[in-house]
Protein backbone atom coordinates (compact mmCIF):
# COMPACT_ATOMS: atom_id res chain seq x y z
CA UNK A 1 0.00 0.00 0.00
CA UNK A 2 2.67 2.07 -0.86
CA UNK A 3 0.74 4.20 -3.50
CA UNK A 4 -1.14 7.69 -2.43
CA UNK A 5 -4.79 7.81 -3.17
CA UNK A 6 -5.09 9.74 -6.27
CA UNK A 7 -7.75 12.49 -6.40
CA UNK A 8 -9.59 13.14 -9.64
CA UNK A 9 -7.92 16.24 -9.63
CA UNK A 10 -4.52 14.83 -10.27
CA UNK A 11 -5.88 12.31 -12.89
CA UNK A 12 -7.21 15.59 -14.72
CA UNK A 13 -3.27 17.17 -14.00
CA UNK A 14 -2.17 14.14 -15.69
CA UNK A 15 -4.31 14.60 -18.52
CA UNK A 16 -3.03 18.39 -18.87
CA UNK A 17 0.44 17.66 -18.58
CA UNK A 18 0.09 15.79 -21.69
CA UNK A 19 -0.35 19.09 -23.63
CA UNK A 20 2.62 20.80 -21.92
CA UNK A 21 6.26 20.07 -21.91
CA UNK A 22 8.49 18.08 -19.13
CA UNK A 23 9.48 20.43 -16.46
CA UNK A 24 11.38 20.56 -13.89
CA UNK A 25 10.62 21.75 -10.82
CA UNK A 26 11.86 24.53 -8.58
CA UNK A 27 13.84 22.13 -6.54
CA UNK A 28 15.49 20.89 -10.01
CA UNK A 29 14.53 17.66 -9.58
CA UNK A 30 13.03 15.76 -13.24
CA UNK A 31 9.00 15.33 -12.51
CA UNK A 32 7.16 13.35 -14.80
CA UNK A 33 3.78 14.55 -14.98
CA UNK A 34 1.56 12.12 -12.86
CA UNK A 35 3.81 10.50 -11.19
CA UNK A 36 4.39 10.70 -7.62
CA UNK A 37 7.44 11.42 -5.67
CA UNK A 38 8.71 9.15 -3.18
CA UNK A 39 6.21 9.00 -0.41
CA UNK A 40 7.21 7.18 2.87
CA UNK A 41 5.14 4.07 3.49
CA UNK A 42 3.40 5.80 6.54
CA UNK A 43 4.00 9.68 7.09
CA UNK A 44 3.39 9.25 11.22
CA UNK A 45 6.55 7.17 11.62
CA UNK A 46 9.03 9.54 9.79
CA UNK A 47 10.03 13.04 10.29
CA UNK A 48 9.12 15.40 7.95
CA UNK A 49 10.39 18.32 5.55
CA UNK A 50 12.58 20.98 7.51
CA UNK A 51 10.91 24.72 7.37
CA UNK A 52 11.74 26.58 3.89
CA UNK A 53 11.75 30.20 2.79
CA UNK A 54 9.77 30.12 0.22
CA UNK A 55 6.93 27.47 -0.24
CA UNK A 56 6.11 25.25 -3.00
CA UNK A 57 3.50 23.64 -4.36
CA UNK A 58 3.21 19.70 -3.58
CA UNK A 59 4.55 17.34 -5.88
CA UNK A 60 1.20 15.96 -6.56
CA UNK A 61 -0.37 19.02 -7.80
CA UNK A 62 0.80 20.32 -11.46
CA UNK A 63 -1.14 22.76 -12.94
CA UNK A 64 0.48 24.84 -15.45
CA UNK A 65 -0.32 27.36 -18.11
CA UNK A 66 -0.68 26.94 -21.82
CA UNK A 67 1.09 28.85 -24.20
CA UNK A 68 -0.55 29.99 -27.19
CA UNK A 69 2.19 31.51 -29.94
CA UNK A 70 5.94 31.69 -29.47
CA UNK A 71 6.60 33.76 -26.57
CA UNK A 72 5.27 36.97 -27.44
CA UNK A 73 1.34 35.49 -27.57
CA UNK A 74 -0.84 34.16 -24.97
CA UNK A 75 -0.98 31.98 -21.99
CA UNK A 76 -3.76 30.49 -20.62
CA UNK A 77 -4.46 29.67 -16.92
CA UNK A 78 -5.93 26.10 -15.97
CA UNK A 79 -9.49 26.95 -15.37
CA UNK A 80 -10.27 23.25 -14.76
CA UNK A 81 -7.64 23.08 -12.09
CA UNK A 82 -8.63 25.83 -9.57
CA UNK A 83 -11.01 26.15 -6.87
CA UNK A 84 -12.48 29.04 -5.20
CA UNK A 85 -12.37 32.67 -7.12
CA UNK A 86 -8.66 33.72 -6.60
CA UNK A 87 -5.93 32.74 -9.10
CA UNK A 88 -2.70 32.04 -8.21
CA UNK A 89 -0.45 34.75 -9.16
CA UNK A 90 1.83 32.12 -11.22
CA UNK A 91 -0.87 30.68 -12.92
CA UNK A 92 -2.30 34.18 -14.08
CA UNK A 93 -2.95 34.27 -17.76
CA UNK A 94 -0.48 36.50 -19.88
CA UNK A 95 -1.19 38.48 -23.02
CA UNK A 96 2.18 40.60 -24.04
CA UNK A 97 3.07 42.03 -27.76
CA UNK A 98 6.20 42.23 -27.49
CA UNK A 99 7.54 39.84 -24.20
CA UNK A 100 8.03 40.74 -20.77
CA UNK A 101 10.06 43.97 -19.73
CA UNK A 102 12.91 43.11 -16.94
CA UNK A 103 12.44 46.78 -15.05
CA UNK A 104 14.31 48.00 -11.95
CA UNK A 105 12.12 49.08 -9.66
CA UNK A 106 14.91 51.57 -7.76
CA UNK A 107 14.89 53.43 -11.65
CA UNK A 108 10.96 52.94 -12.55
CA UNK A 109 9.07 56.07 -13.03
CA UNK A 110 5.45 57.33 -13.85
CA UNK A 111 5.13 60.30 -15.69
CA UNK A 112 1.88 62.46 -15.67
CA UNK A 113 1.45 65.06 -18.10
CA UNK A 114 -0.84 66.94 -20.67
CA UNK A 115 -3.68 68.54 -19.67
CA UNK A 116 -2.50 69.00 -16.15
CA UNK A 117 -1.64 72.34 -13.66
CA UNK A 118 1.61 70.32 -12.46
CA UNK A 119 3.10 67.61 -15.25
CA UNK A 120 4.81 64.98 -12.68
CA UNK A 121 7.22 62.03 -11.82
CA UNK A 122 6.60 59.82 -9.34
CA UNK A 123 8.75 56.67 -8.23
CA UNK A 124 7.79 53.35 -7.18
CA UNK A 125 8.44 54.52 -3.38
CA UNK A 126 6.03 58.07 -3.99
CA UNK A 127 3.21 55.63 -5.42
CA UNK A 128 3.11 53.50 -2.62
CA UNK A 129 3.02 56.25 0.06
CA UNK A 130 -0.23 57.80 -1.19
CA UNK A 131 -3.05 55.91 0.31
CA UNK A 132 -3.83 52.50 -0.66
CA UNK A 133 -6.53 50.21 -0.88
CA UNK A 134 -7.13 46.40 -2.57
CA UNK A 135 -9.26 45.08 -3.98
CA UNK A 136 -10.20 41.78 -5.91
CA UNK A 137 -11.31 41.76 -9.39
CA UNK A 138 -11.29 39.58 -12.43
CA UNK A 139 -9.12 40.44 -15.28
CA UNK A 140 -9.87 39.15 -18.84
CA UNK A 141 -8.58 39.46 -22.53
CA UNK A 142 -11.15 40.68 -24.68
CA UNK A 143 -10.48 37.64 -27.38
CA UNK A 144 -11.31 35.20 -24.73
CA UNK A 145 -13.70 32.37 -25.97
CA UNK A 146 -12.90 32.89 -29.49
CA UNK A 147 -12.32 29.41 -29.54
CA UNK A 148 -16.18 28.41 -28.73
CA UNK A 149 -17.43 31.05 -31.13
CA UNK A 150 -16.42 29.66 -34.77
CA UNK A 151 -14.62 26.66 -35.95
CA UNK A 152 -15.84 25.25 -32.66
CA UNK A 153 -14.59 21.61 -31.69
CA UNK A 154 -15.43 18.87 -29.36
CA UNK A 155 -11.81 18.57 -27.71
CA UNK A 156 -11.79 21.91 -26.02
CA UNK A 157 -10.80 22.13 -22.32
CA UNK A 158 -12.39 24.91 -20.18
CA UNK A 159 -8.66 26.24 -19.92
CA UNK A 160 -8.37 26.41 -23.95
CA UNK A 161 -11.99 27.95 -24.11
CA UNK A 162 -12.04 30.31 -21.13
CA UNK A 163 -8.02 30.75 -19.85
CA UNK A 164 -7.61 34.02 -20.08
CA UNK A 165 -9.42 35.15 -17.42
CA UNK A 166 -7.82 35.16 -13.67
CA UNK A 167 -8.78 36.58 -10.62
CA UNK A 168 -6.62 38.62 -7.96
CA UNK A 169 -6.57 40.88 -4.99
CA UNK A 170 -4.83 44.22 -6.70
CA UNK A 171 -3.45 46.67 -4.15
CA UNK A 172 -2.35 50.04 -5.48
CA UNK A 173 -3.12 53.76 -5.19
CA UNK A 174 -6.44 55.35 -6.88
CA UNK A 175 -5.59 56.92 -10.14
CA UNK A 176 -7.93 59.79 -9.30
CA UNK A 177 -5.52 60.73 -6.36
CA UNK A 178 -2.88 61.34 -8.85
CA UNK A 179 -4.75 62.91 -11.55
CA UNK A 180 -5.94 65.25 -8.30
CA UNK A 181 -2.06 65.69 -7.52
CA UNK A 182 -1.32 66.96 -10.90
CA UNK A 183 -4.13 69.10 -11.08
CA UNK A 184 -6.63 67.82 -14.22
CA UNK A 185 -7.49 70.65 -16.60
CA UNK A 186 -10.84 71.92 -17.72
CA UNK A 187 -11.47 69.73 -21.22
CA UNK A 188 -9.97 66.52 -20.26
CA UNK A 189 -11.61 63.92 -21.40
CA UNK A 190 -9.22 60.61 -22.23
CA UNK A 191 -5.97 59.94 -20.78
CA UNK A 192 -3.50 58.05 -22.67
CA UNK A 193 -1.49 55.08 -20.96
CA UNK A 194 2.15 53.51 -22.22
CA UNK A 195 3.76 50.79 -21.32
CA UNK A 196 7.40 50.18 -20.89
CA UNK A 197 7.77 46.96 -22.41
CA UNK A 198 9.43 46.72 -26.38
CA UNK A 199 6.02 47.28 -27.81
CA UNK A 200 5.80 50.52 -25.96
CA UNK A 201 2.00 49.44 -25.53
CA UNK A 202 -0.17 52.03 -25.56
CA UNK A 203 -4.13 52.64 -24.93
CA UNK A 204 -6.54 55.54 -24.88
CA UNK A 205 -8.65 55.96 -21.65
CA UNK A 206 -11.74 57.83 -20.95
CA UNK A 207 -11.44 60.00 -17.78
CA UNK A 208 -14.63 58.95 -16.18
CA UNK A 209 -13.23 55.72 -15.51
CA UNK A 210 -10.04 57.27 -13.17
CA UNK A 211 -12.51 59.09 -11.51
CA UNK A 212 -14.76 56.26 -11.18
CA UNK A 213 -12.24 52.99 -9.71
CA UNK A 214 -8.95 52.78 -11.70
CA UNK A 215 -5.79 51.89 -9.97
CA UNK A 216 -2.34 52.05 -10.77
CA UNK A 217 -1.17 48.59 -9.27
CA UNK A 218 1.77 47.48 -7.68
CA UNK A 219 0.59 44.49 -5.32
CA UNK A 220 -1.05 40.85 -6.21
CA UNK A 221 -2.51 38.75 -4.40
CA UNK A 222 -0.28 40.01 -1.19
CA UNK A 223 2.85 40.60 -3.07
CA UNK A 224 4.11 42.93 -5.49
CA UNK A 225 2.84 42.31 -9.34
CA UNK A 226 4.70 39.81 -11.20
CA UNK A 227 6.69 40.81 -14.03
CA UNK A 228 4.37 39.03 -16.49
CA UNK A 229 1.26 41.12 -14.78
CA UNK A 230 3.19 44.51 -15.14
CA UNK A 231 6.13 45.19 -12.22
CA UNK A 232 6.72 47.27 -11.27
CA UNK A 233 3.42 48.88 -11.65
CA UNK A 234 0.66 48.94 -13.87
CA UNK A 235 -3.21 50.35 -15.27
CA UNK A 236 -5.95 48.44 -13.56
CA UNK A 237 -9.65 49.13 -14.81
CA UNK A 238 -11.74 46.94 -13.21
CA UNK A 239 -14.29 44.96 -15.51
CA UNK A 240 -12.76 46.85 -18.22
CA UNK A 241 -10.88 44.48 -20.88
CA UNK A 242 -7.74 43.60 -20.72
CA UNK A 243 -5.16 45.67 -23.17
CA UNK A 244 -6.54 48.65 -21.65
CA UNK A 245 -4.81 47.42 -18.30
CA UNK A 246 -1.66 48.81 -19.85
CA UNK A 247 1.44 46.79 -17.91
CA UNK A 248 4.73 48.72 -16.78
CA UNK A 249 2.73 51.57 -17.11
CA UNK A 250 5.16 54.30 -17.49
CA UNK A 251 3.93 57.49 -18.77
CA UNK A 252 0.34 58.67 -18.76
CA UNK A 253 -0.69 61.75 -20.63
CA UNK A 254 -3.85 63.73 -20.49
CA UNK A 255 -6.01 65.22 -23.67
CA UNK A 256 -9.20 65.97 -24.66
CA UNK A 257 -9.36 63.54 -27.57
CA UNK A 258 -8.66 59.96 -27.90
CA UNK A 259 -4.73 59.25 -29.16
CA UNK A 260 -6.12 56.30 -31.74
CA UNK A 261 -3.50 54.02 -31.04
CA UNK A 262 -2.96 50.77 -32.89
CA UNK A 263 -4.25 48.68 -30.10
CA UNK A 264 -7.52 50.78 -30.30
CA UNK A 265 -8.41 50.72 -34.17
CA UNK A 266 -6.66 48.19 -36.15
CA UNK A 267 -7.09 45.63 -32.96
CA UNK A 268 -9.55 45.75 -30.03
CA UNK A 269 -12.24 46.84 -32.34
CA UNK A 270 -15.67 44.64 -32.72
CA UNK A 271 -16.16 44.51 -36.53
CA UNK A 272 -20.06 43.79 -36.50
CA UNK A 273 -22.87 42.52 -39.20
CA UNK A 274 -23.57 45.67 -39.94
CA UNK A 275 -20.99 46.59 -42.07
CA UNK A 276 -19.21 49.08 -38.98
CA UNK A 277 -16.62 48.30 -36.18
CA UNK A 278 -17.17 49.20 -32.82
CA UNK A 279 -14.80 51.04 -30.76
CA UNK A 280 -13.42 51.58 -27.22
CA UNK A 281 -15.24 48.37 -26.51
CA UNK A 282 -14.11 48.58 -23.04
CA UNK A 283 -16.72 46.80 -20.63
CA UNK A 284 -16.68 42.92 -20.30
CA UNK A 285 -20.02 41.66 -20.51
CA UNK A 286 -21.54 38.85 -17.78
CA UNK A 287 -20.13 35.29 -18.81
CA UNK A 288 -20.17 32.32 -17.09
CA UNK A 289 -18.72 28.49 -17.91
CA UNK A 290 -19.20 25.18 -16.29
CA UNK A 291 -14.98 23.79 -15.35
CA UNK A 292 -16.06 20.95 -14.18
CA UNK A 293 -17.70 18.65 -15.73
CA UNK A 294 -15.39 19.24 -18.88
CA UNK A 295 -13.54 17.72 -21.42
CA UNK A 296 -11.53 15.67 -20.83
CA UNK A 297 -13.18 14.62 -17.76
CA UNK A 298 -14.64 11.19 -17.88
CA UNK A 299 -17.84 10.92 -15.77
CA UNK A 300 -17.08 7.02 -14.09
CA UNK A 301 -20.02 6.65 -12.44
CA UNK A 302 -23.78 7.98 -12.68
CA UNK A 303 -25.27 9.55 -9.46
CA UNK A 304 -24.57 12.45 -7.52
CA UNK A 305 -22.48 15.29 -9.06
CA UNK A 306 -21.75 18.60 -8.23
CA UNK A 307 -21.15 20.71 -11.09
CA UNK A 308 -19.40 23.99 -10.70
CA UNK A 309 -17.92 26.94 -12.26
CA UNK A 310 -17.05 30.70 -12.34
CA UNK A 311 -19.34 33.67 -13.25
CA UNK A 312 -18.11 37.07 -13.65
CA UNK A 313 -19.47 40.89 -15.18
CA UNK A 314 -17.38 43.86 -15.97
CA UNK A 315 -20.49 45.97 -15.13
CA UNK A 316 -21.03 44.88 -11.10
CA UNK A 317 -21.87 41.63 -9.24
CA UNK A 318 -23.77 38.65 -10.66
CA UNK A 319 -26.93 38.21 -9.43
CA UNK A 320 -27.84 34.68 -10.56
CA UNK A 321 -26.12 32.05 -12.18
CA UNK A 322 -28.70 29.27 -13.70
CA UNK A 323 -27.79 25.55 -14.86
CA UNK A 324 -29.35 23.75 -17.19
CA UNK A 325 -28.86 20.22 -17.13
CA UNK A 326 -31.06 19.44 -20.16
CA UNK A 327 -29.88 21.08 -23.13
CA UNK A 328 -31.22 23.98 -22.17
CA UNK A 329 -35.06 23.13 -21.68
CA UNK A 330 -35.19 23.95 -17.91
CA UNK A 331 -32.81 25.98 -15.41
CA UNK A 332 -32.19 26.21 -12.27
CA UNK A 333 -30.32 28.75 -9.95
CA UNK A 334 -27.16 27.58 -8.97
CA UNK A 335 -25.59 28.18 -5.70
CA UNK A 336 -23.40 31.52 -5.24
CA UNK A 337 -20.11 31.12 -3.25
CA UNK A 338 -19.53 33.87 -0.83
CA UNK A 339 -18.48 36.61 -1.22
CA UNK A 340 -20.00 37.66 -4.24
CA UNK A 341 -17.88 40.56 -5.11
CA UNK A 342 -18.35 43.70 -8.11
CA UNK A 343 -16.27 42.50 -11.33
CA UNK A 344 -15.03 39.74 -9.97
CA UNK A 345 -15.07 35.77 -10.29
CA UNK A 346 -17.88 34.40 -8.56
CA UNK A 347 -18.09 30.29 -7.96
CA UNK A 348 -21.39 28.49 -8.36
CA UNK A 349 -22.57 25.44 -7.88
CA UNK A 350 -24.93 23.03 -8.83
CA UNK A 351 -25.62 19.18 -7.15
CA UNK A 352 -26.76 17.03 -10.53
CA UNK A 353 -28.47 13.20 -10.25
CA UNK A 354 -26.28 12.09 -13.26
CA UNK A 355 -28.95 9.13 -14.54
CA UNK A 356 -26.04 7.86 -16.97
CA UNK A 357 -27.75 9.39 -20.37
CA UNK A 358 -26.29 11.46 -22.34
CA UNK A 359 -27.22 15.04 -22.08
CA UNK A 360 -26.07 18.71 -22.51
CA UNK A 361 -24.95 20.94 -19.32
CA UNK A 362 -25.35 24.91 -19.47
CA UNK A 363 -24.70 27.80 -17.34
CA UNK A 364 -26.18 31.38 -17.73
CA UNK A 365 -25.05 34.30 -15.76
CA UNK A 366 -27.27 37.10 -14.89
CA UNK A 367 -25.26 40.24 -13.71
CA UNK A 368 -27.01 43.17 -11.71
CA UNK A 369 -28.26 45.43 -14.52
CA UNK A 370 -30.13 42.51 -15.61
CA UNK A 371 -28.27 41.49 -18.75
CA UNK A 372 -28.49 38.07 -19.27
CA UNK A 373 -25.63 35.88 -21.04
CA UNK A 374 -26.77 35.59 -24.69
CA UNK A 375 -26.74 32.29 -26.25
CA UNK A 376 -24.21 32.16 -29.55
CA UNK A 377 -27.03 32.12 -31.48
CA UNK A 378 -28.09 35.47 -30.09
CA UNK A 379 -24.71 36.56 -29.88
CA UNK A 380 -24.18 36.37 -33.37
CA UNK A 381 -27.32 37.75 -34.09
CA UNK A 382 -26.28 40.89 -32.58
CA UNK A 383 -22.56 40.65 -34.12
CA UNK A 384 -21.98 38.68 -36.86
CA UNK A 385 -20.20 35.74 -37.62
CA UNK A 386 -17.04 37.38 -38.39
CA UNK A 387 -16.77 39.95 -35.55
CA UNK A 388 -13.48 39.79 -33.29
CA UNK A 389 -13.48 40.07 -29.08
CA UNK A 390 -15.98 40.10 -26.57
CA UNK A 391 -17.33 36.31 -26.93
CA UNK A 392 -19.59 35.48 -23.58
CA UNK A 393 -22.24 33.45 -24.96
CA UNK A 394 -23.20 30.55 -23.05
CA UNK A 395 -20.95 27.33 -23.32
CA UNK A 396 -22.30 23.82 -23.16
CA UNK A 397 -20.72 20.23 -22.06
CA UNK A 398 -21.86 17.10 -23.83
CA UNK A 399 -22.04 14.20 -21.55
CA UNK A 400 -21.69 11.53 -23.73
CA UNK A 401 -23.02 7.79 -22.50
CA UNK A 402 -20.31 5.98 -21.84
CA UNK A 403 -19.18 9.33 -19.31
CA UNK A 404 -16.76 11.37 -20.90
CA UNK A 405 -17.61 14.35 -22.01
CA UNK A 406 -16.98 17.50 -24.80
CA UNK A 407 -17.71 20.84 -25.46
CA UNK A 408 -21.06 21.00 -26.64
CA UNK A 409 -21.26 23.80 -28.89
CA UNK A 410 -21.44 23.14 -32.60
CA UNK A 411 -20.82 25.64 -35.55
CA UNK B 1 -2.73 66.31 9.24
CA UNK B 2 -2.65 63.86 6.58
CA UNK B 3 -5.88 62.21 8.15
CA UNK B 4 -7.50 65.17 7.19
CA UNK B 5 -5.96 65.75 3.80
CA UNK B 6 -6.60 61.92 2.87
CA UNK B 7 -10.01 61.94 3.78
CA UNK B 8 -10.77 64.61 1.78
CA UNK B 9 -8.73 63.29 -1.34
CA UNK B 10 -11.14 60.12 -0.44
CA UNK B 11 -14.58 61.83 -0.50
CA UNK B 12 -13.20 63.53 -3.74
CA UNK B 13 -12.37 60.22 -5.57
CA UNK B 14 -15.51 58.76 -4.26
CA UNK B 15 -17.59 61.61 -4.92
CA UNK B 16 -16.88 61.66 -8.69
CA UNK B 17 -18.83 64.73 -9.38
CA UNK B 18 -17.10 67.08 -6.58
CA UNK B 19 -14.23 68.95 -7.35
CA UNK B 20 -11.14 66.79 -8.77
CA UNK B 21 -8.82 70.64 -8.88
CA UNK B 22 -7.10 72.56 -6.05
CA UNK B 23 -7.08 72.05 -2.39
CA UNK B 24 -4.34 70.62 -0.50
CA UNK B 25 -2.01 67.76 -2.15
CA UNK B 26 0.30 65.15 -0.66
CA UNK B 27 3.63 66.47 -2.70
CA UNK B 28 5.03 62.77 -3.19
CA UNK B 29 5.77 63.41 -7.09
CA UNK B 30 8.57 65.55 -8.30
CA UNK B 31 7.84 68.34 -11.15
CA UNK B 32 8.48 66.63 -14.17
CA UNK B 33 11.06 68.52 -16.56
CA UNK B 34 10.64 69.53 -20.12
CA UNK B 35 13.64 66.78 -20.57
CA UNK B 36 11.28 63.93 -18.73
CA UNK B 37 8.36 64.76 -21.44
CA UNK B 38 10.55 64.91 -24.62
CA UNK B 39 12.49 61.51 -23.39
CA UNK B 40 9.17 59.45 -23.84
CA UNK B 41 6.24 61.88 -25.44
CA UNK B 42 6.54 59.38 -28.52
CA UNK B 43 2.61 59.55 -29.80
CA UNK B 44 1.10 61.11 -32.93
CA UNK B 45 -2.40 61.72 -32.94
CA UNK B 46 -4.60 61.92 -35.75
CA UNK B 47 -4.70 65.76 -36.49
CA UNK B 48 -0.36 64.99 -36.83
CA UNK B 49 -0.03 66.49 -33.56
CA UNK B 50 3.62 64.61 -32.27
CA UNK B 51 4.76 64.03 -35.44
CA UNK B 52 8.29 64.91 -35.61
CA UNK B 53 10.48 66.60 -38.57
CA UNK B 54 11.83 64.65 -41.95
CA UNK B 55 10.06 63.27 -44.66
CA UNK B 56 9.78 59.89 -47.15
CA UNK B 57 8.63 58.71 -50.11
CA UNK B 58 7.37 54.98 -51.19
CA UNK B 59 10.40 54.03 -53.00
CA UNK B 60 12.79 54.86 -50.30
CA UNK B 61 10.31 53.20 -48.17
CA UNK B 62 10.63 49.64 -50.15
CA UNK B 63 14.72 49.32 -49.43
CA UNK B 64 14.00 49.88 -45.72
CA UNK B 65 10.93 47.53 -46.22
CA UNK B 66 12.76 44.65 -48.03
CA UNK B 67 15.75 45.07 -45.24
CA UNK B 68 13.96 45.23 -41.87
CA UNK B 69 10.51 44.27 -42.42
CA UNK B 70 9.94 41.78 -45.43
CA UNK B 71 11.32 38.63 -43.07
CA UNK B 72 7.73 38.60 -40.84
CA UNK B 73 5.09 40.47 -43.27
CA UNK B 74 6.67 38.70 -46.10
CA UNK B 75 8.00 40.39 -49.93
CA UNK B 76 4.72 42.42 -50.68
CA UNK B 77 3.80 42.51 -46.80
CA UNK B 78 0.88 39.51 -47.83
CA UNK B 79 2.69 36.82 -47.66
CA UNK B 80 3.86 36.67 -43.72
CA UNK B 81 4.51 35.02 -41.98
CA UNK B 82 3.25 37.59 -39.69
CA UNK B 83 0.35 39.64 -39.76
CA UNK B 84 -0.61 40.85 -43.24
CA UNK B 85 -0.35 44.82 -43.47
CA UNK B 86 -1.24 45.15 -47.68
CA UNK B 87 -4.85 44.31 -49.06
CA UNK B 88 -7.78 46.40 -49.96
CA UNK B 89 -10.27 44.18 -50.62
CA UNK B 90 -12.98 44.18 -50.63
CA UNK B 91 -13.51 47.41 -52.21
CA UNK B 92 -17.18 47.68 -51.75
CA UNK B 93 -18.60 47.34 -48.25
CA UNK B 94 -17.12 46.65 -44.99
CA UNK B 95 -18.08 43.14 -44.55
CA UNK B 96 -15.66 41.59 -41.68
CA UNK B 97 -18.57 41.26 -39.02
CA UNK B 98 -20.71 39.49 -41.19
CA UNK B 99 -17.38 37.56 -43.05
CA UNK B 100 -14.64 35.59 -41.16
CA UNK B 101 -12.33 34.90 -44.12
CA UNK B 102 -11.43 38.71 -45.35
CA UNK B 103 -8.30 39.63 -43.09
CA UNK B 104 -7.85 42.88 -42.01
CA UNK B 105 -5.03 44.99 -43.38
CA UNK B 106 -4.08 48.51 -43.19
CA UNK B 107 -5.57 49.48 -46.46
CA UNK B 108 -9.13 48.09 -45.39
CA UNK B 109 -9.01 48.52 -42.32
CA UNK B 110 -6.98 50.71 -40.57
CA UNK B 111 -8.82 54.26 -40.15
CA UNK B 112 -6.07 56.47 -39.48
CA UNK B 113 -2.84 57.20 -40.93
CA UNK B 114 -0.72 58.61 -38.42
CA UNK B 115 -1.35 55.92 -36.34
CA UNK B 116 0.97 53.85 -38.79
CA UNK B 117 3.35 56.14 -37.53
CA UNK B 118 3.10 56.01 -34.31
CA UNK B 119 3.26 52.34 -34.23
CA UNK B 120 6.07 51.73 -36.30
CA UNK B 121 7.72 54.14 -34.55
CA UNK B 122 7.14 52.68 -31.08
CA UNK B 123 7.44 49.17 -31.96
CA UNK B 124 9.07 48.25 -35.06
CA UNK B 125 11.04 45.91 -36.24
CA UNK B 126 10.55 43.32 -33.41
CA UNK B 127 13.71 42.27 -32.97
CA UNK B 128 14.78 46.45 -32.60
CA UNK B 129 11.54 48.54 -31.63
CA UNK B 130 12.61 52.26 -31.12
CA UNK B 131 15.32 52.24 -33.80
CA UNK B 132 13.98 53.47 -36.48
CA UNK B 133 15.05 57.60 -37.56
CA UNK B 134 11.91 59.91 -38.62
CA UNK B 135 13.14 59.85 -42.04
CA UNK B 136 12.29 55.79 -42.24
CA UNK B 137 9.60 55.93 -40.18
CA UNK B 138 8.33 58.28 -42.86
CA UNK B 139 9.43 56.43 -45.85
CA UNK B 140 7.86 52.80 -44.58
CA UNK B 141 4.65 54.60 -43.77
CA UNK B 142 5.18 55.80 -47.25
CA UNK B 143 5.67 52.91 -48.72
CA UNK B 144 2.68 51.11 -46.83
CA UNK B 145 0.24 53.76 -47.40
CA UNK B 146 1.62 53.32 -51.75
CA UNK B 147 1.38 49.62 -51.17
CA UNK B 148 -2.29 49.84 -49.94
CA UNK B 149 -3.36 52.31 -53.12
CA UNK B 150 -4.09 54.76 -50.90
CA UNK B 151 -1.06 57.35 -51.78
CA UNK B 152 0.84 57.62 -54.70
CA UNK B 153 4.43 55.88 -55.07
CA UNK B 154 5.89 59.84 -55.47
CA UNK B 155 3.89 60.97 -52.56
CA UNK B 156 6.06 62.60 -49.89
CA UNK B 157 5.05 61.62 -46.25
CA UNK B 158 5.71 64.37 -43.46
CA UNK B 159 3.91 66.18 -40.60
CA UNK B 160 1.88 68.64 -42.99
CA UNK B 161 1.18 65.65 -45.62
CA UNK B 162 0.35 62.05 -43.35
CA UNK B 163 -2.41 63.81 -41.20
CA UNK B 164 -4.37 64.32 -44.59
CA UNK B 165 -4.15 60.76 -46.04
CA UNK B 166 -7.47 59.55 -45.82
CA UNK B 167 -7.94 56.09 -45.20
CA UNK B 168 -10.85 54.05 -46.43
CA UNK B 169 -11.97 52.76 -43.22
CA UNK B 170 -12.33 55.78 -41.50
CA UNK B 171 -16.11 55.90 -41.54
CA UNK B 172 -16.48 52.67 -40.61
CA UNK B 173 -16.49 53.03 -36.78
CA UNK B 174 -18.72 53.74 -34.03
CA UNK B 175 -19.03 54.10 -30.75
CA UNK B 176 -19.92 51.24 -28.30
CA UNK B 177 -23.25 51.57 -27.76
CA UNK B 178 -23.25 48.20 -25.17
CA UNK B 179 -25.45 49.76 -21.65
CA UNK B 180 -25.83 46.36 -19.83
CA UNK B 181 -29.79 45.61 -19.05
CA UNK B 182 -32.06 43.14 -21.09
CA UNK B 183 -30.20 43.79 -24.68
CA UNK B 184 -27.96 42.04 -26.69
CA UNK B 185 -26.02 44.28 -28.54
Amino acid sequence: MTDAPISRRVLLASVAGTLGALALDRAGMAQVPGQAPTVPPDPTKAPGAPLSELGQRSPFERPRRIAVGSGQGSSLAPLQDLVGIVTPADLHFERHHAGVPTIDPHRYKLLIHGMVERPQVFDLNALKRFPAVSRLHFLECSGNGSASYRGIRPNLSPQLIDGLTSTSEWSGVPLALLFREVGVKPGAKWFLAEGEDAAVMSRSIPMEKAWEDALIAYGQNGEALRPEQGYPARLFLPGWEGNANVKWIRRIEIADRPFMTREETSKYTDPLGDGTARMFSFVMDAKSIITFPAYPVILHDRGWWEIGGIAWSGRGRITRVDVSTDGGKQWEPADLQQPVLPKCHTRFRYLWKWDGRETTLRSRAVDETGYVQPTLEQLRNARGLGTAYHFNHIRAWRVQGDGTVVFGLEG
Amino acid sequence: MRGTVAGLVLALAVGGSCRRDGGATYGFGKAATPADVSAWDIDVMPDGTGLPPGSGTAPQGAAIYSHKCAACHGPTGTEGPSERLVGREPRQGFPFGSDPRWVRTIGNYWPYATTLYDYVNRAMPLNAPGSLKPDEVYSLVAFLLWRNEIVADSAVMNARTLPRVVMPARDRFVVDKRRGGREIR
